[in-house]
């Protein structure tokens, strides 16, 4: 996540059902949220935040295909192109027999190039150096972070009063250094 | 602007009543908050071992230290150190494999088809009986490995890639080969799975950390997860998709073990009954040892009120379920031996039961059809000392169930001069024994260093399924 602003005001929420409802309460205010972190996955947090779906099932599927293919490619040619044998009286190309190695490489493929899309899509790495908002985010509380600059509109105190309305147990700010 | 909710009342700012069902048992007793869940998990990763782990380790490494005489003997002498003979060509090597192969599904099982299936029992059993696929699978591999003989070329062998004696390829139409594919898709698959699930309590032991060496190897194992809404979307869908993949190659996996068999042309292999039964015996033992794992670990680490009553219950009818599939397996074979009007397959079960082996048979029936028959009492299932019990029972009759498959299947063969009789040296113990070491050592260091319950899963199932919640 990139750090466009510096200042944040920050609403903590104790409890996933009235976050769900803080959420749609202070944009329906108008107020921008800069993003929500949660302590475990909020079933309709996305749809709230009006967030697009995600398109982990497109990777998923692209890379399942590329297994596929690759797999009745190789075998394919290994078997019927470059050293056609005889095993056991089966044709050169068994199709039959090549199907659990297919099943297998697709599965593999498509495991792990959807995980690998999900750690680039999310800028997750070793040693990667986490933005922090608060510390409770991974423990008990879930933490909606609006940023100053994108809310001109409103000031601190007004925005303190839509996050207290809407069901924060605590509202405070957070500054980044750069 | 005014924001009309759809939520129920309970959700409304400020209040704090739980939405519990009337109708279910609670997942999490002791009316725990989401920040008990954190502390006692947490507690056990950053806490000092306890006695009962330290004497635990010294078991496994003991045992993992004797065994590891025996594999040093096997590379150095190769595996006539083993009770093989010109008959058996097989025995306690890919029994063994079998057997821990088959341990290993329940793990998948849990997380994978239970996700599917929205069962919220499995949140706080599902990373226990992960860390057990893992370990299992590693014990499994080496088998085949081991009784290569030279598992340092072995190995590489089995893959396709061109070798040094012109362009030949292995052979794709070998369900062998097929095995080497499925156990290592399904290793490097449940593997991932696993660590994807860590990530996010990795993320709250690294916030919690305060020595400088638990910061650095948390902090390289959270990726740098801040839980952020968009990242959790989209782990949730990685996790859903995962879930969709892992269900089928569960099947996949001892289907094609069971292809090892089925495939050939001995009598008592050679049946169409073999992938579902394998299937189904390899989640009936492996829901065994979670069992035995998982009563261990709740009492050790006091985690009563979250693997509770009801978790063992429902994995106990699982237990009870596959377990009468196998048994009906069993007499589908007998049936089918009979009614083929093959001699040979005929005799081979008659041998069975009757034979030299009829003790290896009679033990099998004993511990898979009628113990698990017990559970149909609530209060049996619902009692652990006697589910521990059961569970260890189970693990030994599937052993004798892959043992009783393969050698008594080989032992007699077409030629009555070939009969043979297979006695396991000491050699053939000590492997078993070492992978019990390195299984249990495994384990150990996971319930150490890891967290054992998923605390994030765990966490967003809590307010709508544990009993009361706490108020501030």
């Amino acid at each position: 996540m990139s750090k466009t602003s510096n200042k944040f005001i920050l609403g903590l929420f104790d409890d996933e059902d009235v976050l769900l409802d803080g959420v749609k309460r202070v944009r329906g205010a108008g107020v921008n949220i800069h993003e929500v972190f949660t302590p475990f996955p909020v079933h309709g947090l996305e749809h709230a935040l009006g967030y697009k779906r995600s398109r982990m099932p497109v990777a998923a599927f692209i890379f399942g295909a590329t297994g596929t293919t690759l797999a009745l490619t190789m075998m394919y040619y290994m078997m019927y192109f470059d050293w056609p044998m005889i095993i056991g009286g089966k044709d050169f190309a068994a199709f039959p027999d090549f199907i659990p190695v297919t099943f297998e490489l697709t599965v593999l493929l498509a495991s792990f190039g959807m995980v690998g899309t999900f750690f680039i899509t999310n800028d997750l790495k070793p040693y990667k150096k986490p933005v922090i908002f608060d510390i409770r985010a991974t423990d008990d509380r879930h933490v909606m972070a609006i940023e100053l600059d994108k809310n001109s509109g409103k000031s601190y105190d007004e925005l303190a009063e839509i996050l207290s309305g809407s069901g924060a147990v605590e509202v405070k700010d957070k500054t980044f250094e750069d | 602007m005014e924001v009309t909710s759809s939520l129920p009342k309970s959700a409304q700012p400020g209040d704090h009543h739980p939405v519990t069902s009337s109708v279910r048992d609670p997942l999490v007793t002791g009316g725990k908050t989401i920040k008990d869940v954190t502390e006692d998990v947490c507690i056990r990763v950053e806490g000092a071992p306890t006695k009962g782990w330290m004497m635990g380790m010294t078991l496994a490494l003991t045992a993992l230290g004797i065994g590891g005489y025996a594999v040093a003997r096997l590379l150095w002498d190769g595996i006539g150190m083993w009770g093989l003979n010109k008959t058996i060509g097989w025995a306690w090597d890919i029994t063994n494999f079998v057997w821990w192969v088959g341990i290993g599904h329940a793990g998948t099982l849990i997380s994978a088809v239970l996700l599917l299936f929205r069962q919220k029992w499995r949140t706080s059993i599902n990373r226990a009986a992960e860390a057990m696929t893992i370990f299992a699978v590693i014990c499994a591999l080496l088998f085949p490995v081991l009784h290569m003989g030279r598992p340092w070329v072995g190995a590489y062998w089995a893959l396709p890639l061109p070798n040094t004696f012109g362009s030949l390829w292995v052979n794709f139409n070998s369900p062998l080969l097929w095995d080497v594919f499925a156990i290592s898709t399904y290793f490097s698959v449940s593997l991932v799975f696993w660590y994807i699930g860590l990530v996010p309590d990795f993320a709250t032991i690294r916030d919690r950390a305060k020595g400088t060496i638990s910061k650095a190897v948390y902090g390289a194992l959270s990726l740098g997860w801040n839980g952020s809404a968009r990242a959790w979307m989209h782990y949730e869908s990685v996790s859903l998709i995962l879930a969709g993949l892992a269900t089928p190659l569960v099947l996949s996996v001892h289907t094609i073990v069971s292809f090892d068999f089925a495939t050939s042309v001995i009598p008592g292999w050679h049946t169409t009954i073999f992938p579902p039964y394998f299937v189904a015996g390899a989640i009936f033992s492996g829901f065994a040892m979670v069992l035995t794992l998982m009563i261990i670990t709740r009492k050790v680490y006091k985690l009563e009120d979250y693997i509770t009553l009801t978790h063992i219950e429902l994995m106990n009818i699982v237990i009870m379920v596959t377990g009468s599939i196998v048994g009906v397996a069993y007499i589908t074979e007998f049936f089918i031996a009979w009614y083929s009007g093959v001699e040979a397959e005929g005799y081979t079960f008659i041998n069975r039961a009757t034979g030299p082996y009829a003790w290896a048979y009679w033990s099998m029936m004993t511990c898979n059809v009628f113990s698990p028959q017990m559970f149909w009492s609530r209060k049996l299932r619902r009692n652990i000392y006697f589910t521990f019990f059961i569970s260890i029972v189970v693990n030994i009759g599937m052993w004798f169930e892959r043992f009783v498959i393969i050698v008594t299947s080989l032992h007699r063969d077409w030629i009555p001069s070939s009969w043979a009789y297979f006695t396991p040296t000491v050699y053939d113990m000590g492997l078993y024994l070492f992978t019990f070491g390195l299984f249990f050592t495994l384990f150990l260091l996971f319930a150490k260093f890891f967290p054992v319950v998923n605390m994030a899963e765990v966490k967003s199932v809590l307010k709508s399924t544990s009993g009361t919640i706490k108020e501030d």
